[in-house]
């Protein structure tokens, strides 16, 4: 279980401090895929990265299981926007990365993982041969080669077309159902935030704080056209709206 | 061959790009035609006398002399003393500055006190430090090697050092996440990641001690490609002179062709390169 208290972060620039998170309260039980949706510059990469332990210079209390969280590791999987696997290494490589082929063991988990986000056939292809949502396949993969406690995904599927997307998004749905990873997933796509979380966190900027968290009590697989997804939607969709009003406000006002 | 490679390229195949030149010849002769012409122009004015023998003798009689020289067995001994000296210095100046370069890329304390000497240093053309180096060190071995060894440090130094602080930030944080050892991150990001660097510098530190050499050689030497130019200049035996150049020449492409298989072999995930 992922537990947030009383979360701030500051940046400090030239031009003053930015207050990029502010009281961020959260938890996140064990297996949960939340989405995080709100507009840029609100804080959602900021408030992964402290997750992660990639940036620990913050105020409050982040917990994971109980322990606060001291640095990166490979318990706490990040999926980057872009795929940033190692050019130099062919697919099979980069998803072993630090670890061997040669172990028996780590060489069968990597073809099973190849075989689940469905790369068969392209294990030795290096990384520009390959398309956005197959690169993006394997970031993926070498992270769950490490049994992630939690995978931590940074709009990651941001750079593709509408089609991969789609397709992406229920590779991941694949996965969460077989590993129950547990899943906090930052997109600026409503659909995409309705369809995958089981609740959405909608945040607002200036200074970066959860304005919301709406549950999607729909089973999976979901269907975008049924009535009840719609309705669902169109809540978020209202709250985000109401996001919006306040900053435009304040923006004027400055 | 460069000609005849970008029509190909533009043609799409190259049966259409013979069709549209109307020619039959293969790609590989297109590079060869123009010396092969001046070569027949040079050895038939040679023959009709219209240029000296002293200031350039007819192809055939260079070669005559290649031969000659290769029979006796004084070519391989002027070219091992030549690769002896040549390798000697820049193995020792090219670890120095590969090492030297890896050490200032990753410390940012090091750099502060080493590089700005260093790149004072580097401004200083090193043809006008030789009078200085003879009278240290004499016309001997120490002198050449440590010529050689100075001009084949500096080209790896600053391309190491420029390679391995053009490692991505975000790969680094990828390692970070993966929970990469201190000594896998050194050997298995920042390494490969410089390697185009390195490789190129090692180009240049090869053709640099390749140059260094001769002219260390014609500054005075009992052995060597060099020393042998030198001494058939003496006693106008313009013929051996060229064979000298000849050897130069070769030897400096066949160990650029070497770094070029190398780069082949270590660097064909790049976008960039098309071998
Ligand atoms: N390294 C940094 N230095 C200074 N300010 C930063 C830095 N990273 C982010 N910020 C600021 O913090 C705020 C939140 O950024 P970020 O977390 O990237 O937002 P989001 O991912 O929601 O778009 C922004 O105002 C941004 O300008
Ligand atoms: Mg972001």
């Amino acid at each position: 279980m992922l537990e947030i208290e009383g979360l701030n972060k500051t940046f400090a620039s030239p031009s003053g401090d930015v207050v990029a998170l502010h009281q961020i309260r959260l938890q996140v039980e064990k297996g949960q895929f939340v989405t995080f949706i709100g507009p840029s510059g609100c804080g959602k990469s900021t408030l992964l990265k402290i997750v992660a332990g990639l940036d620990t210079a913050y105020q409050g209390s982040v917990k994971l299981n109980g322990k606060a969280i001291a640095g990166p590791g490979v318990e706490k999987g990040f999926i980057f926007q872009e795929p940033r696997l190692f050019p130099w290494l062919n697919v099979e490589r980069n998803i072993a990365a630090n670890r061997s082929l040669r172990d028996k063991e780590v060489c069968k988990q990597v073809d099973e993982l190849i075989e689940l986000v469905r790369l068969k056939g392209f294990e030795k292809a290096y990384p520009r041969e390959l398309s956005g949502g197959m690169a993006q396949r394997v970031a993926i993969a070498r992270a769950l080669l490490r049994r992630p406690e939690v995978l931590l995904l940074d709009e990651p599927f941001g750079a593709l077309d509408a089609f991969t997307r789609t397709h992406m998004q229920e590779v991941l749905l694949d996965i969460w159902e077989n590993n129950k990873t547990t899943m906090l997933f930052v997109t600026h796509d409503l659909d995409e935030a309705v369809f995958l979380g089981q609740r959405v966190v909608i945040m607002n900027p200036r200074p970066g704080h959860i304005r919301n968290v709406i549950g999607i009590d729909l089973p999976y697989p979901r269907k975008r056209s049924g009535s009840s997804f719609q309705e669902l939607r169109s809540r978020v969709l209202s709250e985000f709206e109401k996001v919006e009003t306040p900053a435009i406000e304040i923006g004027a006002g400055i | 061959m460069n000609e005849a490679t970008v029509l190909d390229v533009k043609a799409g195949t190259g049966a259409a790009a013979q069709k549209r030149t109307g020619s039959r010849l293969p790609k590989w002769l297109y590079g060869w035609l123009l010396p092969l012409l001046l070569l027949t122009i040079w050895e038939i004015a040679a023959r009709l006398n219209l240029v000296s023998e002293t200031m350039l003798p007819a192809p055939s009689l260079i070669a005559a002399a290649f031969g000659r020289l290769a029979a006796s067995g004084e070519l391989a001994e002027h070219l091992r003393s030549s690769f002896i000296r040549a390798g000697g210095g820049f193995l020792l100046g090219g670890t120095i500055g590969l090492l030297l370069g890896v050490f200032t890329g990753l410390g940012k304390w090091a750099e502060r006190t080493l590089d700005p000497s260093l790149q004072m240093l580097r401004t200083v053309p090193l043809l006008a430090v030789i009078p200085l180096f003879i009278l240290w060190f004499g016309v001997g071995e120490l002198s050449k090697w440590l010529l050689i060894s100075i001009g084949a440090f500096f080209p790896l130094y600053f391309h190491t050092f420029l390679g391995v602080r053009s490692i991505d930030f975000k790969l680094y944080e990828v390692s970070k996440v993966l929970e990469y050892s201190k000594l896998q991150l050194m050997t298995q990001v920042i390494l490969p990641a410089a390697l185009p660097n390195i490789l190129l510098g090692l180009r240049l530190s090869v053709g640099t001690s390749w140059l260094l050499l001769a002219v260390a050689e014609m500054m005075g030497a009992s052995s060597g490609v060099g020393y042998m130019i030198q001494d058939a200049r003496v006693y106008m035996q313009t013929d051996i002179v060229f064979v000298g150049i000849i050897l130069f020449a070769l030897v400096g492409k066949l160990t650029d062709s070497a770094v070029w298989i190398l780069e082949r072999r270590w660097l064909h995930w790049q976008n960039t390169y098309k071998g």
